[in-house]
């Protein structure tokens, strides 16, 4: 097949933000299959709550202390996860380092947090159906926060490592919108474990 | 013709020498040699190629087909006289288990997923795939998946729960060790690679596709592809879910399927039919993109009703999460419940008759050109349509009564599966083994390929509507003399060989035409998509130049010279991303280089995942070494397109 | 050859889904003859075409856009038509309340326990993998499992519904005839689904009352020394750990209840019609009849096995 140039691709930019590369479709098609994955287990919750008629079942609701203090720090996490945001686009690579490292310090902490949440917990896993659900949301968000976690401090090494690539912007900057949907997919989990057997019983 | 420029005031990172308008030969010889896979052991574990890795795929699911088939075909053979003492209890189990997840798992969604990896990039007319190395992954996960469920039924340690695994029956209680475990844990490896290439398929649609194919000339089978990777996207995570937590059950104790502590039976069938409704359109949709290309192409002119085509298939893809519990209406769900979902399963029919309906009027106002692939999707018409049609009578709560669980459901889900997907995979075979092989199928085996499948598979089908009704319940591995169903099993099972036939005659053509088929060209059928502007088989860069998009059917608004795009580098893997409605050219980006890290990490997640069925601790301690392979993956190499 | 059982029905619910299958078939294939024709004609008929495909005429193209869209209207209005005639169906044999005789099928892995309960428990009939049932009385069946799901499935008389562990389902269903009706699980469930047949045997009012009397009597007492010598050996070997005869010291819920045996038509849920021999055979070796079975192999000389099948062939 003969062909005949028409246009010239010489002149486009080589790289840019958001919508317009691969890696922010990819990111966000991540996020709404394990989106899609949280809404199953919001659905699971709901479905066993519903066909057991005393809820939770043989036990009282799950303390409120630690896991408060882990939302908390959550969504107040948010505001440096937003300034990144904005550093990225101004591609300023001294404030990215450190605001980096608070983000690393943040998860790592959160990590901390969740492990006392998970030791405040009154049964196990095995005890009963109200258990079982208990620990495998708690333990599949935590999965979801070790991964976002080890993101950030790989992220962080990164712009510390010598002369950061144009790409390292896009990339950081995609970190920080999954991480907002870390926080947001933890909200509802939140309010179901925490609060929903309360409702119930009240 | 000026050349249309664009301007930037960017600064360029050096990606090397460009094409400036030197001669096609020497743009094809530095691109050919830059986006040249490396050779021997080391370049097959690190290709990135869509193109090897696609036909990998597809090789691979055929494999699985053959394998399938041999189970059914020994079922056949068991079920052909009645109190046959062929096979026992437990093989028979293990048989039927392992031919539906073979099947459904390993066969009919890898493959339609590796057509949609070989021919989309080309289709969209890109150089490769989205996110390359994650399709590298996601083959040797697949692959792993394939060969540990096989291997485990080879040593006698193989699921025999059935391919949907209802509990309490796949549970800890009544499936003591390993075969479960087995089961869903290759569910995890075939959903981790499935939705991979759901990613890529999404991202390479949206955003590579060439300049100037807006929404509105993307071809069908693209528009398919992008509507199943979506269903992928949504529907996989509750199979996921419900094997995931199958396995804790059955490893650590949980209790979710367990009703002594509050657990639920119907959990598990909400969770896994919620995905497995829209499984069987993940299998279904894109067999329709082939039948709609190859309409196209055999009637030599533009498939009927492009618009309405493509709102159908989103129809069907949204309205198949709504349909669910058809499968479950003699569980005792609540009534209302129930008929609402007579109402939407009968409602799908609405769709998929526009799209047949489409396809007829297409034959109708073209001439029909009488080759394999046609024939095929005449055999399609004819046998998917009678399959559509008992799901509408399954659809009845009713009806469903009698027939749920009965050989009639059998010769439905066969009817529309075969009819509906393997028939048509069939004609694509035909249809583009010429743009992956650079030769033809012998024409003359392919009628006889066809005559062979379409009657064998009638005869050996058909009858089973009437065993269904006679009674004859699914999954047993005998029957009484007495029942009277002799005569129907004998006559499906000599279907059965003759439908086994036509695969021994589909092998001989293909491994014969490989080596004495007549030599294709770049265009034999004379179609009109843009895989066939470039060589048969296309060189590793797909395109020498990036094709310019003025119309659904490039090759056709075309014939002699196709407009295309010079300026990208020779020496460095470069491609064009476009806006994703109107198809505008944005960024010029690199692509990654072959690279051995998707293979090490599809081993470490291979090893976890095996691993964690006998050992729990095994999942949480293998993250760590899967960590590191992503580590790997993710840190730049120094080279120009990681730095780019 | 006879009519396939779905489309020979024995009662009036079975008739009504017997009423919809062929109401449905008959419109489907009808449906699929048109459409067939029209492929046919579509591939035939012979149409002159431009040597460039991309000519096509505008006016054309909305004749047949016109008609497609009629087609796909058409479509939804026979589907709409479709499940309001599925919804009558649904009505009629869901909605019916009451009943007149209420049976509970309780699923095992591979048998079916039968009761038919009672305010008294003196009154309470306990049998396995057969019912009775009088004829022209609507019948409620209440199901549940002790283990897996299975699937009751006697296609003369109802469409089928599922035990599930947790659960309670009901069935309900008039035989309008006498006869046997013969039914098997519809849901895997392990290694012997194949061998769970049901039988529902439908009689008159006198025979049913008669059976049922019958039933709720205590076992008969050994009427020859053989029978005597067969009871002592079912007493002193571990039958009486799996299964109960009423009236005397054996009480195991784990297996069928035997008091009446021998007043059912099979062995081992329709695995062999019950006679001497199969009985004989299926107590001496139950994995050569039913491969899985929970029933384990007993080593039993000859002698006792005689008396004991003597015995038990006597409990009527």
């Amino acid at each position: 097949m003969r062909t005949e140039p028409v246009a010239d691709f010489a002149g486009l930019p080589d790289h840019a933000f958001d919508h317009r590369v691969v890696t922010w479709w990819g990111t966000l098609a991540f996020m709404a299959l394990e989106g899609m994955g949280f809404v199953l287990s919001y659905g699971v919750f709901l479905y066993i709550m519903w066909l057991n008629p005393q809820w939770p079942v043989g036990f009282p609701p799950q303390p409120l202390f630690w896991s408060t203090v882990f939302t908390a720090v959550m969504v107040l996490s948010l505001v440096p996860n937003w300034l990144v945001m904005q550093r990225t686009k101004a591609k300023d690579n001294a404030s990215l380092r450190w605001l980096l490292v608070l983000m690393s310090t943040i998860s790592l902490v959160l990590l901390v947090i969740r492990w006392f949440e998970f030791t405040a917990l009154t049964l196990r896993w095995d005890t009963n159906v109200y258990g079982s659900v208990v620990w495998v949301l708690l333990g599949l968000h935590t999965l979801h926060l070790a991964t976002e976690a080890t993101d950030n401090i790989v992220m962080t090494a990164l712009y510390f490592t010598g002369h950061v690539p144009e790409k390292r912007f896009t990339d950081a900057d995609e970190n920080a919108m999954y991480w907002v949907f870390v926080v947001v997919g933890w909200l509802p989990l939140y309010g179901l474990i925490y609060f929903a057997p309360r409702l119930g019983s009240g | 013709m000026t050349l249309q420029g664009f301007t930037s005031a960017q600064a360029n990172t050096d990606r090397g020498p460009r094409d400036i308008g030197q001669p096609i030969e020497e743009v094809r010889a530095r691109l050919s040699q830059t986006w040249a896979s490396q050779g021997g052991l080391w370049g097959w574990l690190t290709t990135v190629d869509h193109k090897i890795i696609g036909r990998r795929y597809i090789i691979t699911a055929f494999v699985f087909l053959l394998l399938g088939g041999v189970l059914a075909a020994v079922m056949r053979a068991q079920l052909a006289r009645p109190e046959s003492g062929l096979i026992s209890p437990d093989l028979y189990n293990q048989l039927f288990t392992m031919h539906g997840t073979t099947m459904m798992f390993l066969f009919a969604v890898p493959v339609m997923e590796a057509f949609a990896v070989y021919l989309v990039p080309l289709m969209v007319g890109t150089r490769n795939i989205a996110f390359p190395r994650l399709n590298a992954f996601s083959f040797y996960v697949y692959l792993f998946g394939g060969l540990m469920i096989w291997i485990a039924f080879a040593l006698n340690i193989g699921p025999d729960i059935g391919w949907f695994a209802y509990v309490p029956l796949a549970g800890p209680e009544f499936s003591p060790g390993k075969r479960a475990d087995i089961w869903a844990q290759m569910i995890t490896f075939t959903e981790v690679a499935a939705l991979a290439t759901s990613v890529e398929i999404v991202v390479t649609v949206f955003k590579q596709r060439a300049p100037g194919m807006t929404l509105d000339r993307i071809p069908l089978f693209v528009w398919t592809q992008v509507v199943t990777a979506f269903m992928v996207i949504f529907a996989m995570p509750a199979v996921m879910t419900s094997s995931t937590l199958l396995i804790l059950d059955r490893l650590v104790g949980t209790h979710f399927y367990n009703p002594a502590e509050g657990g639920d039976a119907l959990l598990w069938q909400h969770l896994f039919w919620f995905f497995g409704h829209p499984e069987v359109y993940i299998i279904f949709i894109p067999a329709t993109g082939m039948v709609s290309e190859i309409i196209t192409t055999f009637t030599r002119r533009p498939v009927f009703g492009y618009l309405f085509l493509v709102l159908a298939l989103i129809a069907v893809g949204f309205l198949s999460f709504g349909l669910w519990v058809h499968h479950m209406f003699v569980t005792g769900i609540a009534e209302l419940g129930a008929s609402y979902f007579t109402a939407s399963s009968m409602l799908i029919a609405v769709p998929n008759g526009i799209q047949i309906f489409c396809w007829i009027a297409t034959l109708w106002g073209g001439r029909p050109k009488f080759k394999t692939p046609l024939l095929f999707v005449i055999g399609f018409l004819i046998i998917f349509v009678l399959g559509g049609l008992t799901g509408v009578m399954l659809a009845s709560v009713p009806l469903d009564t009698q027939v749920h669980d009965s050989y009639f459901v059998v010769a439905h889900f066969h009817y529309v599966l075969i009819g509906g997907a393997v028939f048509p995979l069939l004609g694509g075979v035909y249809y583009w083994f010429p743009k992956l092989t650079g030769r033809m199928l012998s024409e003359r085996l392919g009628q006889w390929n066809f005559a062979l499948a379409f009657v064998g598979f009638n005869v050996a089908f058909f009858p089973m509507h009437i065993l269904g009704l006679a009674g004859m319940p699914r999954r047993i591995y005998t029957y009484p003399e007495a029942s009277g169903w002799g005569t129907l099993n004998m006559i499906a099972s000599i279907g059965a060989v003759v439908f086994a036939l036509s695969f021994v005659l589909f092998l001989w053509n293909v491994m014969a035409s490989l080596k004495r088929g007549a030599v294709a060209g770049d265009n034999p059928w004379d179609a009109p998509t843009l895989e066939w502007a470039t060589t048969s088989p296309p060189p590793p860069q797909n395109f020498d130049r990036v094709p310019i998009v003025t119309s659904r059917y490039p090759l056709w608004r075309h014939p002699d010279t196709l407009p295309v795009g010079t300026g990208l580098a020779l020496d460095t893997r470069e491609i064009v991303l476009t806006t994703v409605v109107e198809g505008r050219a944005d960024v010029r980006v690199t692509s990654p280089n072959p690279d051995i890290w998707p293979f090490i990490t599809a081993v470490v997640v291979g090893v976890t995942f095996i691993g964690s069925i006998f050992n729990g601790w095994v999942a949480l301690v293998g993250l760590v070494p899967i960590g590191i392979g992503l580590i790997g993956w993710g840190w730049p190499s120094g080279s120009v397109e990681d730095e780019s | 050859m006879s009519w396939p059982e779905a489309l020979d029905p024995k009662g009036p619910e079975a008739d009504a889904v017997a009423g919809l299958i062929w109401s449905f078939t008959g419109l489907c294939a009808f449906i699929w003859v048109l459409v067939m024709v029209a492929l046919a004609v579509a591939l035939i008929r012979r149409h002159r075409q431009s040597e460039d495909p991309l000519a096509v005429t505008i006016g054309e193209e909305r004749r047949v856009e016109w008609i497609v869209g009629g087609l796909a209207v058409l479509t939804g209005l026979i589907v709409i038509g479709l499940t309001f005639i599925s919804y009558g169906a649904q009505a009629r044999i869901f909605g019916l309340g009451g009943g007149d005789v209420a049976i509970d099928v309780i699923g095992h892995q591979w048998w079916w326990e039968v009761r038919y309960p009672s305010d008294t428990a003196s009154a309470t009939v306990v049998t396995a993998n057969e019912l009775h049932v009088p004829v022209g009385k609507l019948v409620r069946l209440r199901l549940t499992s002790t283990d897996v799901i299975h699937s009751f499935w006697v296609p003369s008389l109802i469409g089928k519904a599922d035990l599930i562990p947790g659960r309670t389902n009901t069935l309900a269903f008039t035989a309008d005839r006498p006869g046997v009706y013969a039914g098997q699980c519809a849901e895997f469930c392990g290694l012997q689904h194949t061998h769970m047949g049901i039988r529902v045997i439908a009689e008159d009012d006198a025979d049913f009352t008669a059976w049922k009397a019958g039933q709720v009597a205590a076992a008969h007492e050994p009427a020859t020394p053989a029978q005597a010598a067969g009871k002592a050996a079912f007493l002193s070997n571990p039958c009486v750990s799996c299964h109960a005869i009423r009236g005397t010291t054996a009480g195991g819920t784990l297996g069928p209840d035997l008091t009446h045996l021998a007043s059912r038509t099979t062995i081992a849920a329709g695995t062999a019609e019950l006679t001497r021999g199969t009985l004989a055979a299926w107590i001496a070796d139950p994995q050569g009849m039913k491969p899985g079975t929970n029933m384990p192999t007993m080593k039993l000389s000859a002698a006792d096995l005689n008396t004991l099948v003597d015995y038990l062939m006597g409990l009527k």
